[in-house]
C-alpha cells in the first residue's frame, strides 16, 4: 500500500515536471548559476550567485529578453571540484540552460571545461585567473595576469622603487602559474635571481610566524622590498595579523595582494592592514554614476546597506550584460550563434571604461592599485591609462610565448604562430 | 596629589606664557601656519608631504601635534566651514575635538559632520621621519628610542647634529646606546682611521640588521685594510649573536605552535583519551567557542580588551552545554561502537557548521584583537616576541594546570578517573557513571570552547574553522598516547618545535608532510604513542 502510493506520487511528480517543462520551454530562457553555496568557497561564491539573481531580476523588470522571461537555475556544487562537472552536466543536459554563470577557483573551471566543450555550452567565468587557457565555450570576464599581476609589479617597480621581491602564494595552480610568469617578467626586467624569493604555503595556513620572520629578514638587506601575495582565502587574515604583530608596516615592506578585496576585508579587523596594496580592475570606492547605481541596486536587492561590492561582482555584471547584448544581436539563445556574436561586443564597465570582448574570449579592463583604508575600502593610488586587453597566453613564459588564441579568424584557442599548428582546444 | 599634569599640558602652559610674551611674532606664525594647514585639505598625497615639510619649518608650537595627528589618521575638517581639527581618538563617534592652533579642547561633535584627511604609504613614511625629529625631546623613553631608530634610517647632516645635541643631555642608558650606534654609523663615513675604528668597536655590540648591512657593505669595498679587518671581525661577532637570537626565535615559534596544538588537542584528550569516544565534532566545538567570542564582542563593543575575559568562561559554558547535549542525545547510545560514534559525531559536525552558517552567514566574522594582544615585545634589535603568541602559551599552561587540578583534586576528577579505569567497579561503588560520562564529555567540550577563544585571535572565525584543526588535534592525541594528558602536552609541544625547526629549510608544505611521515613511522614503532597507558585496563580497550 505504502509503496504503491509512493510510486503514484513519484509518477505524478515526473509527469508534472515534464508538463511544466514543456510549458516553460516556450516562454522562458533558463540561466544556469554554478556557484558553491556551501563548503569553503561559499564565502566568496554566494555573493556572485546573488549578483546573477539580481541581474536576472532587473532584466525581467525591463521585460525579459527576446520577449521571454529569464529563469535562474541555481545549483550548489558545494566547493567540491568533481561535483562541479556533475552539476554542469546537469545544467546543460537536463535543464538545458542557455548560458551558465559560474566557477571561482581555477580547479573548478578546469573541472567543468570538458563538459562545456562536449555539450557546447557557454560559461561566463568572472574571476581573475592565471591565464594559459582559451576555450571556445568560455568567456573570461576576470583579469588575465597581464591585467592584474604585471601592472601591479610595474607600479611597485616604477612608483615605489622596489628592488627586491618576495612572491608569496598558496600552493595551487593560480599562484604557481602567476608566480612563474612574474618571475620570468622580473628577470626580463633585470632583477637578479638572488633578489627574488618564491614561497608557497598550504591552503588555510595559519601559523605565519616563521614565514613573516623570513620576509622580515629578506626585506632588511638594505634594498626596498615588496611582497607580491597570491595567498588565497582564509590564510590572508592570519598573514596580515602576523605582519602587524611583527611590526612590518606597509611603509617598510608593502604587500600587494591579488585575492584580497572588499568582501574579504568585511570579515576582518582591518587595523593591521591599513596601507597594504591590492590590484584589481574595480574598487567599490571608485566614484562613477554607474558604480553608485550598481551599489544602490545591490543594497536594495540584498536588503543590507552594509554589504560591499567587489571585482568579481563587476565581472559578473559585465558578463551578464555582454550575454544579453549578444542574445539581442543574434536574436536567439543558441549557444553556437551567441558565441559567434560575442567577440567585438562592447558594454560599459562600472568604472567609466568600456569592456570589449576580444577574439581570444577575454575582455578589456582598466587596472587599479588601491591602498587599504581603515574602513575596509580601498584608496586608489594608481590606475592604468585606458583599458588593457586581456592576454590569454603570457608572453613571458617560454612555453606560451608563441601561442595565440583567436576564435574569430583562426578558430583556435591554442595556435602556435611558429609551427602554425593548432593544438588543444581546437574545434573544426 | 589630585592628578598628575601630563607632559603635554605642561608644554601648553609654557607655550601659553611664552606666547603672551611674544604676541606679535606668534600671531604672524599663526597666520602662516593656518594657511599651510588649510592647504592640506585639498592637496594630493605628494603635495601633502611638501606641506608637512613646510609646516615643520614654521616652528609653530602645534606642529608636532598636528603632524602626529595626520600620521595617526586623527586630522579632520568640518564639512560645514572646512575648519581643521585634531581628534583625540580616530574614528570615534562623537569625535573628541582639539583645536590645532591652541591645542585646547574644542568640545565633541558627531563624526558624520567631519571628513578625515587621508594619508598613504609614502606620506606616512615622510611624516614618521619628520615627527621623529620632534619626538627626540619627548619625556617618554620609548618614544625617544623609537625616534632615534627612525632617524638612524636616514642619517643626513642635520639629523646627525640633532643626535649629537641629544647625546649630550640624554640620561636614559638605552636611548644613549641607540644614539651612540647612530653616531657611530655616521662616523663610518669619515676619512680618519681612528674614529672609524672606534665606531666599528661601538657597532660590534649592536645586533641590528641595518648595522650588519652597513658593515657588510664596508667589508666589500673598503680600501683601508685596518678598518676592513676590524669590520670583518665585528661582522663575525654580530652574526654569531644574530644566529643565537634567531635560534631562540625559532624555539619560541615552535613553543607557540606547540601550545596551539596542545590547546586544540587537550579537550580531545579528555573525550577521546579518557572516554574513548572518537568525536569528529571536536573542531566544531572549538568553532562554537570562537563564535561565542564574536558574540560577546558584539554585546560589549566598548570593552574589547575586557571581552576576552568574559569570552573564556562563556565559551566554556556554551561548548560544554553543547557537549553534554551531544552526549545525552547521541553518544550515550553508541558507547562501545566506535565506528558508529565516528559517523554520528561527523554528522553532528556538519549540522553545527550549517547552524552557524544559517545564524551568522557563510561569511567570516570579524573578531577584533584587543590592543594589549597585538604588537610585540622587543628584546633587542634581533629578537622580538609577539604578544598574542606569548599570551596563548601562558593561556595553554593555565588551562593545562586547571585541567590537572580538576582531575586530581576534585570529586568530579576522582569520578572521571574511576570510571575511566574500571567502569563496573566504579558503578559498584555507587558512582553514577552515566552522569560522570555526561560531565566528562561536557568538560572536554568546554575546554574545546576555550581553545576556540584563543583560535579566534589567530585565524578566521568562520564555519570551516573546526575542520582545519581536527586532524592536528587527533594527531597530537595519538602521538602523545591515548588517555594521557601529559602525553598530549609533551606530544603537542615537540610536534610544534619539530615543525618549526624544519620549516625554514623545507618550507611550510614539506615541513607538514615530514611531520606526518615521522608520526606514521613513530606509530609503527610505538603504536600506543609516547606515554601509553599502563596496566590491564589499557589492554582491554
Amino acid at each position: 500500500m505504502k509503496r504503491k502510493s509512493l510510486l503514484m506520487t513519484a509518477s505524478a511528480l515526473i509527469a508534472g515536471s515534464i508538463f511544466s517543462g514543456l510549458a516553460a520551454a516556450q516562454d522562458v530562457i533558463k540561466v544556469g548559476v554554478l556557484h558553491s553555496l556551501s563548503g569553503t568557497m561559499a564565502i566568496s561564491e554566494t555573493t556572485l550567485k546573488d549578483t546573477v539573481l539580481m541581474m536576472i531580476d532587473e532584466q525581467n523588470k525591463k521585460g525579459g529578453l527576446l520577449g521571454k522571461k529569464l529563469v535562474p537555475v541555481v545549483v550548489d556544487p558545494a566547493s567540491n571540484w568533481p561535483l562541479f562537472a556533475e552539476k554542469a552536466a546537469q545544467l546543460l543536459e537536463k535543464d538545458k540552460v542557455s548560458v551558465v554563470f559560474g566557477c571561482w577557483t581555477s580547479v573548478s573551471r578546469k573541472s567543468v571545461l570538458p563538459v562545456f566543450e562536449k555539450d557546447n555550452g557557454l560559461l561566463f567565468y568572472p574571476v581573475q585567473y592565471e591565464g594559459e587557457e582559451s576555450s571556445k565555450n568560455v568567456i573570461y570576464t576576470g583579469a588575465a595576469p597581464n591585467q592584474q599581476a604585471i601592472p601591479a609589479v610595474d607600479y611597485l617597480m616604477k612608483e615605489v622603487g622596489v628592488k627586491r621581491w618576495i612572491l608569496e602564494g598558496t600552493d595551487y595552480v593560480y599562484p604557481r602559474t602567476t608566480n612563474k610568469i612574474l618571475e620570468a617578467y622580473l628577470k626580463a626586467k633585470g632583477v637578479k635571481p638572488e633578489d627574488i624569493s618564491v614561497n608557497y604555503t598550504p591552503f588555510g595556513f595559519s601559523d605565519w610566524q616563521t614565514r613573516v620572520a623570513a620576509i622580515k629578514k629578506f626585506g632588511s638587506a638594505g634594498k626596498k622590498t615588496a611582497v607580491v601575495s597570491t595567498v588565497n582565502g582564509d590564510a590572508n587574515v592570519p598573514f596580515y595579523k602576523e605582519l602587524g604583530n611583527q611590526k612590518i608596516s606597509a611603509e617598510d615592506i608593502p604587500v600587494v595582494a591579488f585575492s584580497v578585496g572588499e568582501e574579504e576585508l568585511s570579515g576582518v579587523d582591518t587595523k593591521p592592514l591599513v596601507g597594504e596594496l591590492a590590484a584589481w580592475n574595480y574598487f567599490e570606492s571608485i566614484k562613477t554614476p554607474a558604480n553608485k547605481a550598481f551599489i544602490d541596486q545591490w543594497h536594495a536587492f540584498i536588503k543590507n546597506p552594509k554589504r560591499t561590492t567587489n571585482d568579481p561582482m563587476e565581472a559578473t555584471y559585465i558578463g551578464f550584460n555582454l550575454w544579453v547584448k549578444a542574445v539581442e544581436k543574434a536574436k536567439t539563445t543558441d549557444t553556437e550563434k551567441v558565441i559567434a556574436t560575442l567577440p567585438g561586443l562592447q558594454t560599459p564597465n562600472l568604472t567609466g571604461g568600456i569592456a570589449k570582448v576580444l577574439p581570444n574570449h577575454h575582455i578589456t579592463k582598466p587596472v587599479f592599485i588601491g591602498e587599504v583604508k581603515a574602513d575596509g575600502q580601498f584608496n586608489v593610488v594608481w590606475k592604468s591609462s585606458g583599458v588593457v586587453p586581456g592576454d590569454a597566453w603570457s608572453d613571458f613564459l617560454p612555453g606560451s610565448k608563441n601561442i595565440e588564441a583567436d576564435w574569430v579568424t583562426l578558430k583556435c584557442g591554442n595556435y602556435n604562430t611558429v609551427t602554425k599548428v593548432c593544438s588543444g582546444q581546437n574545434f573544426k | 596629589m589630585k592628578h598628575i599634569p601630563s607632559g603635554g599640558r605642561q608644554v601648553i602652559i609654557l607655550l601659553a606664557l611664552w606666547g603672551a610674551a611674544s604676541l606679535l611674532a606668534q600671531s604672524q606664525k599663526d597666520t602662516s601656519f593656518v594657511s599651510k594647514l588649510d592647504a592640506l585639505r585639498e592637496a594630493s598625497y605628494s603635495d601633502k608631504a611638501l606641506i608637512a615639510e613646510q609646516l615643520s619649518q614654521t616652528g609653530h608650537p602645534s606642529v608636532r601635534a598636528v603632524l602626529t595627528a595626520l600620521l595617526e589618521d586623527r586630522l579632520y575638517y568640518r564639512n560645514t566651514d572646512q575648519k581643521i581639527f585634531i581628534a583625540k581618538v580616530s574614528d570615534s563617534d562623537p569625535l573628541d575635538l582639539v583645536d590645532p592652533l591652541s591645542l585646547k579642547g574644542a568640545g565633541s561633535a558627531p563624526a558624520d559632520g567631519f571628513t578625515k584627511i587621508g594619508t598613504n604609504n609614502g606620506l606616512r613614511h615622510t611624516l614618521k621621519m619628520t615627527v621623529a625629529h620632534f619626538s627626540l625631546s619627548s619625556p617618554d623613553v620609548s618614544v625617544r628610542r623609537d625616534a632615534v631608530r627612525e632617524m638612524m634610517l636616514s642619517l643626513d647632516e642635520p639629523t646627525v647634529a640633532l643626535l649629537r645635541q641629544r647625546a649630550a643631555v640624554e640620561t636614559n642608558s638605552s636611548v644613549k646606546k641607540e644614539i651612540a650606534t647612530g653616531l657611530a654609523l655616521a662616523d663610518l663615513d669619515g676619512t680618519d682611521t681612528k674614529p672609524r675604528l672606534a665606531a666599528i668597536e661601538v657597532l660590534s655590540h649592536s645586533v641590528s640588521q641595518d648595522v650588519r648591512n652597513r658593515l657588510a657593505a664596508l667589508v666589500d669595498d673598503e680600501k683601508d685594510e685596518k678598518v676592513r679587518q676590524a669590520a670583518i671581525s665585528a661582522l663575525r661577532t654580530i652574526d654569531r649573536w644574530r644566529t643565537f637570537y634567531s635560534d631562540i626565535e625559532t624555539l619560541f615559534f615552535g613553543l607557540s605552535l606547540g601550545s596551539v596544538l596542545v590547546l586544540i588537542a587537550i579537550g580531545l584528550a579528555i573525550t577521546f583519551g579518557v572516554m574513548g569516544v572518537i568525536n569528529m565534532a571536536h573542531g566544531e566545538l572549538m568553532m562554537l567557542g570562537s563564535y561565542t567570542t564574536f558574540a560577546v564582542q558584539a554585546v560589549m563593543p566598548g570593552h574589547i580588551g575586557a571581552s576576552i575575559f568574559v569570552s573564556i568562561p562563556a565559551a566554556f559554558i556554551v561548548s560544554g552545554l553543547m557537549g553534554i547535549l551531544m552526549e545525552r542525545a547521541i553518544i550515550r547510545f553508541l558507547y562501545g561502537r566506535p565506528l558508529e560514534t565516528l559517523l554520528a559525531t561527523f554528522g553532528v559536525s556538519l549540522i553545527l557548521q550549517q547552524l552557524v552558517r544559517s545564524i551568522f552567514s557563510a561569511l567570516n566574522r570579524s573578531v577584533i584583537t584587543p590592543d594589549w594582544m597585538s604588537g610585540s615585545m622587543r628584546i633587542n634589535d634581533a629578537l622580538a616576541i609577539t604578544y598574542n603568541r606569548l599570551y596563548i602559551i601562558t593561556f595553554t599552561i593555565i588551562v593545562f594546570a586547571l585541567i590537572m587540578l580538576v582531575l586530581k583534586r576534585t570529586r568530579l576528577g576522582l569520578d572521571i578517573r574511576a570510571v575511566s579505569q574500571n567502569r563496573a567497579m566504579a558503578k559498584a561503588m555507587g558512582i553514577r557513571t552515566e552522569w560522570v560520562d555526561a560531565m566528562t564529555f561536557g568538560f572536554g567540550a568546554g575546554i574545546a570552547g576555550m581553545a576556540g577563544v584563543a583560535l579566534s585571535q589567530l585565524t578566521n572565525v568562520g564555519p570551516n574553522l573546526g575542520q582545519s584543526y581536527i586532524i592536528d588535534s587527533f594527531m597530537v592525541v595519538v602521538f602523545g598516547g591515548v588517555g594521557n594528558l601529559w602525553g598530549s602536552l609533551i606530544g603537542g609541544m615537540s610536534m610544534g618545535i619539530f615543525n618549526k625547526l624544519l620549516e625554514p629549510y623545507a618550507g611550510a608544505v614539506l615541513a607538514k608532510i615530514f611531520v606526518l611521515v615521522a608520526l606514521i613511522l613513530f606509530i609503527q614503532i610505538r603504536p600506543r604513542g609516547l606515554f601509553p597507558k599502563a596496566g590491564r585496563a589499557a589492554e582491554d580497550k
